[in-house]
C-alpha cells in the first residue's frame, strides 16, 4: 500500500473540517469525490500564474482606478506629482458628446457585426453539416486560412482590395458590372462606407470560429431525436428552432456574448484601416478612442475614466457569460 | 391475397417516395456544393489576392491593369522586404517576435499548466474564486489595460525590452491558457490516476506516467492558441516596443502604411504573407484538436 494522502484514511484537509474522502451532498458530479484538498500543494501550484496575473493585471487595475480620479497628462508621465481630481475626469467624459457618439457607433457596429458573423456562421455550419466529404474539406481549408489570417494583415489586404485607384474591388465594379460611379471610389473617406470595409474585414475574420464552434457542437446533437422530428413531418427550419437550437443554446449563447465582446473591443482592424484612408475623428470606436485621448494625446487621467468605464460596460455585459459558465460548470 | 397487393403497392410507393426524396436530396446536395466552392472563394480570395500581389512587379500593380494571376512573376518585393536597407529591416523584427513569442508560448504553458493542475486535480479554499477570477480577468479590454500597463512596465524599466514585452503577454494570455488547460485535464478521467495508484505508484507519479501523456495534444493546442495571440498581437506591442530595433512583425508591417502615398504595396503585400505564414502552417496542423479543445473547454456546451 502507498503512504499517499490518497488511501481512505480519514485524513483532514488544509481547509478546515473538511474531510478529503467525504461526500459532498451538494456537488452533483461524481469526479468531485475523487479530488483532494491535497494540503498546501494546490496553493504551491498557483504561485507562478497567481503572482503574474497580480503584478500585471491586477496592480495595473488599481493603478488605472487611480489614474482615472487624477489629473495625469504627459507631466506626470514624466515624473511630476499628479494632483487628485476626483470623479472630474467622469464628469467630463459623461458630459462630452463625442463620447456619447464613439459609444453609441461602437455599441450600432458590435451589434450588426455580431448579429451577421452569428447568422452567416450558423448557416454555414450546417451547411458544412450537409456537403458531401471533399466539398466540407474545401470548405474547411477556406475557412481555417480566413480565421488565421492575422488581423493586421487581414486590414492591410482587405484595405489594398479597397484601394480607389489600384483595388481589385473597384475594378471588377467598373470594368465587370459597368458601374461606373465606383471608378476611382474612395471607400474609406465617407464613414458608412469605412464601417462597411471594417464590418466585412471583422466579420470575415470572426465567421470560421463561429461556424467550427457551433459545427462541432451540432455533431452532438442527438440523431435519433432530428429523425422522430423528421418522421412527425417537421420540416428543416422547425427541426432546427424545436430540437437543434435548444440542444445547443449553451453555445449559442457563448458564442455570442464572446463575440460581442470581441467586437465592442475591437482595435487593431479599426486602427490600421484609420491608417491607410479613414478620417480618424468621424470613425473611432472605444478602443480606439482611449488611446488617441490617452496615449496619442497624452490626457491620462481623461483616457483612464473612458477605459474604466468601457470595462465596466463589457463587465456588465459578459456578466451573462460568467454566470452561465458558472451554472454549467457546477462551480 | 388483398393483404398481399395492399403490402407490395405500399413497398412501391415508398420506393417511389424514397427515390423521389433521393432524387430532391441530390439536386439539393450540387446546390450546397455550389454554394460551398463559392463560399470558399470569398474566403480565401483576401488570401490569395495577397500573394498574387506580393509576387507583382510593383509598377505593374499600380498601372492601369489588374493582374488577376502573377503574369510578371518576380520575387523582388521579398527581397525588398527581407534586404532593402532604406526601410526598416525585416530580419531582427522576425526575430524580436520570433523570441517574444516562443518565450511566451512557454512561460505561460508552465504556469497554465500547473494551474490548471491545481484547480482540476485539488479541492481547496478560494479555488472557485480562483476560477471566477479567471474567467473575469478575459473581459477587461486589453485598450483599458494599456495606459497603467504602459506606466508599469515603465517603472520596471522594461520599455523597448523584449523582456516587458514577454511579461506583458504571458500574463495577457495566461487567463485564456489556464481556462482551456483546465478543460482538457477534467477530459482526463482521475480514476485512471487512482488505478495506477492502486497498483503502487506515488500520486505524483501516476500523473506523470498516467495523465500527462494523455494531456500532450491539449498542451499543444494550448501552446498554438497562445502562439497565434502573441504572433499578432499588436496594440501592446505598439505602446511598449516603437523603437525601430525593438518592433515585432505587426509594428514593423504598420510602419509601411505610415508613409502614405507613396505606399509601396507589394512589398506589404510580402511581409503580410512572410507574417501569415507561420500562423497559418500552425493552424493546418492543429485545426482539428482546436476546435475540439474550444468546445470541450473554453465553451463547454
Amino acid at each position: 500500500m502507498t503512504t499517499t494522502e490518497s488511501g481512505p484514511s480519514p485524513a483532514v484537509s488544509a481547509v478546515e473540517g473538511e474531510r478529503i474522502v467525504a461526500p459532498q451532498p451538494d456537488q452533483p458530479r461524481k469526479r468531485r469525490f475523487s479530488r483532494r484538498a491535497g494540503g498546501l500543494t494546490p496553493y504551491y501550484l498557483l504561485i507562478p500564474a497567481s503572482v503574474m496575473l497580480l503584478a500585471l493585471t491586477g496592480w495595473p487595475v488599481l493603478q488605472l482606478l487611480i489614474m482615472s480620479m487624477q489629473e495625469f497628462g504627459r507631466a506626470q508621465v514624466f515624473g511630476a506629482p499628479p494632483s487628485w481630481v476626483w470623479f472630474q475626469n467622469y464628469a467630463s467624459v459623461m458630459t462630452d458628446p463625442t463620447f456619447y457618439e464613439v459609444l453609441i457607433r461602437s455599441v450600432v457596429f458590435a451589434a450588426v457585426c455580431v448579429i451577421v458573423t452569428m447568422v452567416v456562421g450558423t448557416l454555414i455550419s450546417l451547411l458544412l453539416q450537409r456537403l458531401p466529404k471533399g466539398f466540407r474539406l474545401l470548405l474547411t481549408v477556406g475557412l481555417l486560412l480566413a480565421w488565421a489570417m492575422p488581423p493586421l494583415s487581414a486590414t492591410v489586404v482587405w484595405g489594398w482590395m479597397f484601394d480607389s485607384s489600384y483595388g481589385v474591388i473597384n475594378h471588377v465594379l467598373v470594368n465587370a458590372f459597368g458601374l461606373e460611379q465606383f471608378n476611382q471610389h474612395p471607400w474609406l473617406i465617407d464613414p458608412l462606407s469605412f464601417f462597411f470595409v471594417a464590418g466585412l474585414i471583422i466579420v470575415w475574420g470572426a465567421i470560421p470560429f463561429v461556424a467550427f464552434t457551433i459545427y462541432a457542437g451540432l455533431t452532438q446533437v442527438p440523431e435519433e431525436a432530428l429523425e422522430a422530428a423528421q418522421l412527425d413531418g417537421a420540416g428543416a427550419f422547425s427541426r432546427f428552432r424545436l430540437i437543434t437550437f435548444p440542444y445547443l443554446k449553451p453555445i449559442f449563447l457563448i458564442t455570442t456574448i464572446l463575440q460581442i465582446i470581441w467586437d465592442l473591443k475591437v482595435f487593431t482592424q479599426i486602427f490600421a484601416l484609420q491608417d491607410i484612408g479613414g478620417i480618424r475623428a468621424l470613425t473611432n470606436t472605444l478602443g480606439v478612442y482611449i488611446y488617441q485621448v490617452s496615449i496619442a494625446g497624452g490626457d491620462f487621467g481623461t483616457g483612464g475614466a473612458i477605459a474604466v468605464i468601457t470595462a465596466l460596460i463589457l463587465m456588465t455585459v459578459s456578466l451573462y457569460y460568467v454566470r452561465q459558465v458558472i451554472k454549467e460548470e457546477g462551480l | 391475397m388483398s393483404a398481399t397487393t395492399a403490402i407490395v403497392t405500399r413497398g412501391a410507393t415508398g420506393r417511389a417516395a424514397t427515390s423521389r426524396r433521393g432524387s430532391r436530396k441530390r439536386i439539393s446536395t450540387a446546390l450546397w456544393s455550389v454554394l460551398s466552392i463559392a463560399l470558399f472563394a470569398f474566403f480565401t480570395f483576401p488570401v490569395y489576392w495577397m500573394v498574387n500581389t506580393s509576387l507583382q512587379p510593383n509598377n505593374e500593380i499600380r498601372g492601369s491593369d489588374i493582374h488577376f494571376w502573377p503574369d510578371n512573376f518576380t520575387l523582388r518585393n521579398y527581397a525588398t522586404v527581407l534586404f532593402d536597407p532604406g526601410r526598416t529591416p525585416f530580419a531582427p523584427a522576425a526575430v524580436n517576435s520570433l523570441i517574444v513569442t516562443l518565450t511566451t508560448v512557454a512561460v505561460a504553458l508552465i504556469f497554465a499548466f500547473l494551474a490548471a493542475i491545481a484547480v482540476t486535480r485539488f479541492r481547496f479554499k478560494s479555488r472557485r474564486a480562483f476560477i471566477i477570477t479567471i474567467l473575469v480577468i478575459q473581459m477587461i479590454p486589453g485598450e483599458a489595460m494599456m495606459i497603467s500597463i504602459f506606466r508599469v512596465i515603465d517603472g520596471w524599466h522594461l520599455l523597448n525590452t523584449l523582456i516587458g514585452l514577454t511579461i506583458v503577454y504571458v500574463a495577457t494570455v495566461l487567463p485564456f491558457t489556464i481556462w482551456t488547460l483546465r478543460g482538457f485535464v477534467n477530459g482526463v478521467p482521475v480514476e485512471l490516476e487512482e488505478a495506477a495508484m492502486i497498483d503502487g505508484c506515488s500520486r505524483s507519479g501516476a500523473f506523470w506516467r498516467v495523465t500527462f501523456p494523455l494531456l500532450a495534444p491539449g498542451l499543444i493546442a494550448t501552446g498554438v492558441f497562445a502562439f497565434i495571440q502573441a504572433w499578432n498581437e499588436f496594440v501592446i506591442a505598439l505602446v511598449l516596443n516603437a523603437r525601430p530595433e525593438m518592433m515585432t512583425l505587426p509594428v514593423w508591417l504598420r510602419t509601411f502604411l505610415v508613409a502614405n502615398g507613396t505606399t509601396n504595396w507589394a512589398a506589404i503585400m510580402a511581409g503580410s504573407t512572410l507574417m501569415a505564414i507561420p500562423v497559418i502552417v500552425f493552424f493546418l496542423i492543429v485545426q482539428g484538436r482546436m476546435t475540439s479543445g474550444l468546445v470541450s473547454g473554453a465553451v463547454k456546451g
